[in-house]
């Protein structure tokens, strides 16, 4: 290439080290997320009253993240979560009932099971608009809820899975009716999901996952192949998903068609909304804020605990802490000066335009 | 030797209209070659069938010799084929950095790696830092794409392009709206592309395409109306009379 001067210059160091850095930095754990999570270690003994409820915001906090992976990080739309929540607590309900008692078993198997579910069904959701996978991933929710509805015979109906009893976790650790095993396993296993989630939305891989949310057409413009990036993320997020109905499943010992049912999904969203999506810790928030909310609410008026739960999420939304995607961000220009040239910079384009 | 990009009796109807009309076009290994026409003439509708964004009605497209007409988007982007975008098409919510990361790591078949932090390989760096030197983005790295300026957004269009390596460059008007004080350093980036990129450059400004290219093609309606050397075009006087003294007259 002799007529290209500006490859043979050399890279001058403090750039490199500068990029590097830069790119380097988002991998590293920050002193506030240490904290946050010793933090919840430390509830473990220092609340012991209330590992019941611990335990429970334990788990819709790694549903919440779930819905963060595909929503927050993928831009995928869903209102019917819970079809992949659901399937991993009957199908751990149902091992357990069957005499596999053993926890982590159920567990691997549960995520298994959903996330082959939520590959079958990507291929339903990932066509279309928003409004088509809002309607698609609702269906399917509604859907399974009705056949776990019909099939009593194995999933106990109406009258919900009963009769489950599980093993102690690692052949050690016993269920309490106070709920701190329960709590600490799902603990334990919401952390190590969370690493491995933390780790993926920081790789290349995660990277291609916001370029998608951000601009589809220039994402395959670049190579990405888009449509199997979306079925990996969202067969992840399944498993996610199951994983947290089996903790469910497995701590309560007992399953019932609510774990389909469209409030799950709808209070997923919402939970995620609270806290925030894009940035992993909003679904953990989130599902602190929610339970703490209800709990007082729910305390102080019980009939009417939705209707400040529903005002809640509209002040919350309007005062501008939507960050569903940051596209909503992006069309709020903000940067002074340049605001006359903003509108046009970014304009969201659809193919057929272009 | 095969054209870097050809294509054959390439026709796109959109219904009624007939966008692209039996285009059959060469673009030779290395050309800097001109595609103009007057607004609505059908090219941006014919970069979206070379890079695949729409499928063609009838007609062939071959990149290097092999038939690609059939080949999905993404695979013509790693078999070499890249472009810009008329209207910017970036990640608002991404920083340059992290957009340009994006394109490198991808080429290097890094968008399978979920486990490596991006930024981890040596190679990945090295060839960011040398893209965002070429386009004269290293300031600019880690301001949000949004915030930037939209002379350093067109920049990082073409830089976001670069950055998958391609041997066919498609630049769909990079220069459009970009204010004068910022259009200097934008040509300036366009000019030293290395040879033996292929670039194919869309644009009404002709100043820029008069010193860029060797070959300018003239689209009209769709069709092909005529093509040549820079000197053959710019004196025909058909080509004045439907192209050049209508911008002028703009
Ligand atoms: N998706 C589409 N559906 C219907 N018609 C379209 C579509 N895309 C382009 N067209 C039409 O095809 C013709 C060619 O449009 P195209 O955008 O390719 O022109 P162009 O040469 O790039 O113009 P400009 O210089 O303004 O960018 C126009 O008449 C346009 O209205
Ligand atoms: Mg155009």
């Amino acid at each position: 290439m002799p007529a290209d001067p500006i490859a043979k210059t050399a890279v001058p160091p403090s750039t490199a080290d500068f990029v590097r850095r830069s790119l380097v930095r988002k991998g590293r754990w920050g002193v506030a997320e240490i904290g946050f999570w010793a933090v919840a270690a430390a509830t473990l003994f220092l609340l012991p009253e209330r590992h019941l409820i611990l335990n429970e915001i334990a788990i819709i906090g790694l549903f919440a993240l779930s819905l963060d992976l595909i929503l927050g990080y993928a831009g995928i739309v869903s209102l019917g979560h819970a079809a992949f929540f659901g399937f991993g607590a009957y199908m751990a309900g149902i091992l357990a009932k069957h005499g596999f008692a053993d926890p982590l078993l159920g567990l691997v198997v549960s995520a298994l099971a959903a996330a082959l579910l939520g590959f079958v069904t990507s291929f339903l959701v990932l066509r279309g608009t928003d409004l088509t996978k809002l309607m698609v991933t609702l269906g399917v929710a509604l859907v399974l809820g009705e056949i776990a509805n019909q099939a009593s015979w194995v999933t106990g109906g109406a009258d919900g899975l009963q009769g489950i009893s599980m093993g102690p976790v690692l052949g050690l650790f016993e269920f309490d009716i106070f709920g701190t095993t329960a709590y600490a396993y799902s603990l334990t296993v919401t952390f190590l999901l969370f690493i491995v989630a933390r780790r993926i939305v920081v790789s290349p891989f995660g990277l291609s996952l916001r370029s998608i949310r951000d601009n589809p057409l220039r994402a395959r413009a670049v190579g990405i192949p888009v449509n199997r990036r979306l079925v990996a993320v969202y067969t992840l997020a399944a498993a996610y998903a199951g994983v947290a109905g089996a903790l469910l499943a497995q701590t309560t010992q007992f399953v019932s068609l609510d774990v389909l049912a469209f409030h799950r999904s709808a209070d997923i969203m919402l939970v995620l909304v609270i806290g925030g999506a894009g940035y992993l810790y909003g679904g953990l928030l989130g599902a602190i804020g929610f339970k703490v909310l209800q709990d007082i609410l729910s305390a102080w008026t019980p009939q009417y605990w939705q209707f400040w739960i529903g005002l809640i999420l509209v002040v919350l939304v309007l005062v501008g802490r939507e960050r569903l995607t940051d596209k909503a961000k992006a069309l709020r220009p903000r940067s002074r000066g340049r605001l006359a040239g903003q509108a046009k910079v970014l304009p969201t384009t659809t193919a057929g335009e272009v | 030797m095969a054209a870097a990009l050809e294509t054959r009796n390439l026709v796109k109807r959109f219904g009624g209209i007939v966008a692209t009309d039996n285009v059959t076009f060469r673009l030779e290994q290395g050309a800097r070659h001109a595609l103009i026409g007057p607004n609505g003439a059908g090219k941006t509708t014919f970069i979206n069938l070379l890079t695949g964004v729409l499928a063609p009605t009838s007609g062939q497209i071959f990149l290097d010799g092999v038939d690609a007409t059939q080949m999905r988007p993404e695979s013509r982007v790693h078999r070499g084929l890249a472009r810009t975008f008329q209207i910017n098409q970036l990640f608002p919510a991404m920083t340059p950095l992290e957009t340009i990361g994006l394109a490198v790591s991808e080429r290097m078949g890094g968008g399978r790696d979920w486990w490596r932090v991006t930024g981890s390989r040596r190679e990945i760096v090295d060839e960011i830092v040398e893209i965002a030197q070429r386009f004269r983005l290293t300031d600019a790295l880690d301001e949000r794409t949004s915030n930037l300026a939209y002379g350093k957004q067109r920049l990082l269009e073409i830089a976001v392009a670069f950055a998958c390596r391609p041997r066919v460059l498609l630049l769909d008007e990079p220069a459009a709206g970009v204010p004068e004080a910022e259009r200097h350093e934008l040509l300036a980036t366009v000019a030293a592309l290395p040879r033996d990129v292929s670039v194919l450059l869309i644009e009404h400004d002709m100043d820029l395409v008069f010193s860029f290219a060797d070959r300018i093609s003239v689209l009209v309606n769709g069709a092909i109306f005529t093509e040549g050397t820079v000197e053959e075009v710019s004196t025909d006087p058909r080509v004045r009379a439907v192209y050049l003294g209508e911008s002028v007259d703009e």
